[in-house]
């Protein structure tokens, strides 16, 4: 282990407990080193409330919230993970190799989330202004009461894509099973393909923004209004 | 003339209203309908069989230690009288304030709400409780760090499994900015959390946070009082260090009055359902249980803690303290008169349930710039920190009658009940009997 690698292997007891103390604790370490993270094996809360640009490597498949509430850090998961990958997150980088399970980026205030596979339900969901890249599909009720951020799947998404949409944008390519509750599709703007196309150069996705469509809020259920036939 | 028992003035106007508008009635408050409480249970002070302390000299204790399960770092309060969480959004940042110096000077905590932190809170509160709720609006690690415990909200007794609320008119630009929401939106919280469903996730989820946290942090869940028993059990199974219950007059700043009258059981038979499921899980004293929902005097608490509580925590007595329901405001020691501005919103002083408003005209529950300052900081801070001694005074005098040296060996054996309901849900015996209604235990 070189002073510039860090490596913790969560196969012993009380590795996960060392791997998160240490990155808590070492925060002002000058320069910071690379961490790899061995024999994960879908431990939970894996590189959770890390606060420092960090690059960690996650040598497999992760559990639960893995990057959960991530501040700065840039985490790779090489293999799959499992519900919740960096929930809350504030700001960096996580990148999900593999495959997503349900509520990947739920409730992120910032950073970027991409999933190079597909992401399960809820994807997105309460997200509140970080940006979301899936290269493949979406389940459905992804960005659910999405408040702010951008959710972009360059597959196929679920039913009620986007229910309860606040100002929350989702961009995406293949087809849509159904959109939820308030949500409609709006013509892009040259600001939208932009942003996308950075976006996807971020993530390392070739497709062209010109194939995706946009779905924003109608913005009708911001207001109580019984003549309008919501479902309060 | 005669009016209808089915039909009586009260239902007509409910009726005439959802014609009237084709939407169903939120209020703030918690439910007004009668119910079983506290007051249906009396306490049996200390004669020949049982040995008082003197009330006026004799120590009786009130340290309350919440979190001693996993965390390195319980919380140790001087008293075992909480401040519930009432969100930054449905009071004012002023009340917040207030209600941190309050909690301070007894010794006590006080929690955030459905809204974040706001630096004013933490500033002022010794102890703070950061909840974590299914809206995660302004949730953060940095606060979660800076915090002294963490709430999980699964529910309120308000509206079990239901969303929080806050009408536009009290989504001001800082609100909308804590929340990240537009301005003056009328907003739903979500009922569910957001990345996790039930109890075997809530054990990751809580695991997740204590290694945010590095161990150090108590974490309470808070249920809405419906299947207790069942709940706390589910709650202890997921890891929780302290459960809080919150019974159905617990208050809200805004929800639908269907819920609030007619969602949740009652405090007191919720308490005795926590209390045995602890008992039943052998964790009573391992985990700790603060009961809260209608909680106003020391005498409630005493029959809280008699009935198996650690804590109790309030929220609408605090906000009474405060002025709530009161005919003036204070300015400059002067008594304003503000029942013309209740009649304007179509209460009067003493029946006000309009916080869903945010004009109200004390300045409690609002985000109105001028009504805000309707409440100053230093006298909120007066007023809750005397309710909360008086409080504390009534509960150490009950418990020393009582024969106790700590207000936390008050027992089920100190309590009767007035009513065969009330003996029922509290379990403690109905008054001049030995019956408690439902156990086998009628001598022969």
């Amino acid at each position: 282990m070189s002073t510039l690698q860090m490596d913790f292997d969560l196969g012993p007891e009380g590795g996960l407990r060392a791997l998160n103390s240490w990155l808590h604790g070492n925060t002002s370490l000058a320069p910071l080193p690379k961490v790899r993270v061995l024999n994960p094996d879908g431990a939970h809360a894996i590189a959770c409330g890390a606060d420092a640009p960090f690059e960690i490597d996650v040598m497999g498949h992760a559990g639960y919230y893995v990057a959960g509430m991530n501040k700065h850090a840039k985490v790779t998961v090489h293999g799959n993970a499992s519900t919740g990958a960096a929930e809350n997150m504030m700001s960096g980088e996580v990148r999900i190799k593999g495959f997503a399970s349900t509520s990947a980026g739920a409730s992120a205030h910032g950073g970027c989330l991409i999933v190079e596979g597909d992401a399960s339900l809820r994807c997105g969901i309460s997200l509140k202004g970080g940006d979301i890249v899936v290269g493949g599909n979406v389940g459905s009720f992804s960005a659910f009461m999405a408040q702010a951020g951008r959710l972009v799947i360059c597959g196929d998404a679920g039913e009620a894509l986007g229910d309860s949409l606040y100002e929350a944008v989702i961009y995406v390519r293949g087809k849509v099973a159904s959109l939820g509750a308030d949500a409609r599709f709006e013509d892009m703007t040259p600001a939208d393909l932009a942003g996308l196309q950075a976006l996807l150069t971020l993530a390392g996705f070739p497709h062209d923004p010109a194939e995706f469509r946009k779905v924003a809020s109608a913005r009708s259920l911001y207001h109580w209004n019984a003549d309008a036939n919501q479902e309060y | 003339m005669e009016e209808s028992a089915s039909f009586d003035g009260h239902t007509i106007d409910y009726i005439q209203r959802a014609s009237a508008t084709g939407l169903y009635e939120i209020r703030g408050m918690g439910a007004k309908r009668a119910l079983p409480h506290f007051d249906d249970l009396l306490l049996l002070g200390a004669s020949l069989s049982r040995y008082p302390l003197e009330g006026y000299r004799e120590k009786c204790a009130t340290r309350t230690v919440l979190g001693s399960r996993y965390a390195s770092k319980p919380l140790e309060l001087d008293i075992p009288i909480t401040i519930a969480g009432m969100s930054f959004g449905a009071l004012s940042a002023n009340v917040k304030e207030s209600l941190g110096r309050a909690a301070s000077a007894v010794g006590t905590s006080t929690t955030t709400g459905d809204g974040g932190m706001t630096d004013e809170e933490r500033r002022s509160s010794k102890h703070l409780v950061y909840q974590c709720l299914p809206s995660r609006y302004g949730f953060n690690p940095d606060d979660l760090r800076r915090a002294d415990a963490i709430e999980v909200v699964i529910g309120q007794g308000a509206k079990p499994g239901g969303g929080g609320m806050l009408l536009g008119q009290k989504v001001n630009p800082r609100v909308a900015k804590m929340r990240t929401l537009p301005e003056g939106v009328d907003q739903r919280s979500a009922s569910r959390h957001p990345d996790w469903t039930g109890p075997d996730d809530l054990a990751i989820k809580i695991r997740e946070l204590r290694e945010i946290t590095d161990w150090q942090k108590p974490i309470y869940v808070k249920v809405g009082a419906t299947r207790v028993f069942h709940d706390v059990k589910l709650a202890v199974h997921s890891g929780a260090d302290v459960v809080v219950v919150d019974g159905m007059q617990g208050g809200t700043a805004a929800t639908q009055l269907a819920f609030i009258e007619h969602v949740g059981i009652p405090t007191l038979a919720a308490v005795r359902q926590a209390a045995d499921a602890l008992e039943d899980l052998n964790m009573t004293g391992v985990v700790q249980l603060i009961v809260s929902g209608g909680i106003r005097s020391g005498a409630d608490a005493a029959k809280a803690l008699a009935l198996g509580a650690d804590a109790v925590s309030i929220g609408q007595g605090i906000l009474v303290s405060l002025g709530c329901n009161s005919s003036s405001y204070m300015h400059r020691g002067q008594h304003i008169d503000v029942t013309a501005e209740y009649a304007a919103l179509g209460t009067r002083p003493g029946m006000c349930h309009h916080c869903h408003t945010g004009r109200c005209p004390v300045g409690v529950t609002t985000q109105d710039a001028i009504l805000e300052q309707r409440l100053e900081v230093e006298t909120g801070a007066h007023r809750v920190r005397n309710y909360l001694k008086t409080l504390t005074m009534e509960l150490t005098m009950l418990a020393r009658a009582c024969g106790k040296q700590d207000v936390h060996h008050l027992e089920r054996e100190d309590l009767v009940a007035l009513t065969v309901e009330s003996a029922a849900m509290a379990g403690v015996p109905l008054a001049g009997t030995h019956w408690i209604p439902g156990r086998d235990n009628q001598p022969a």
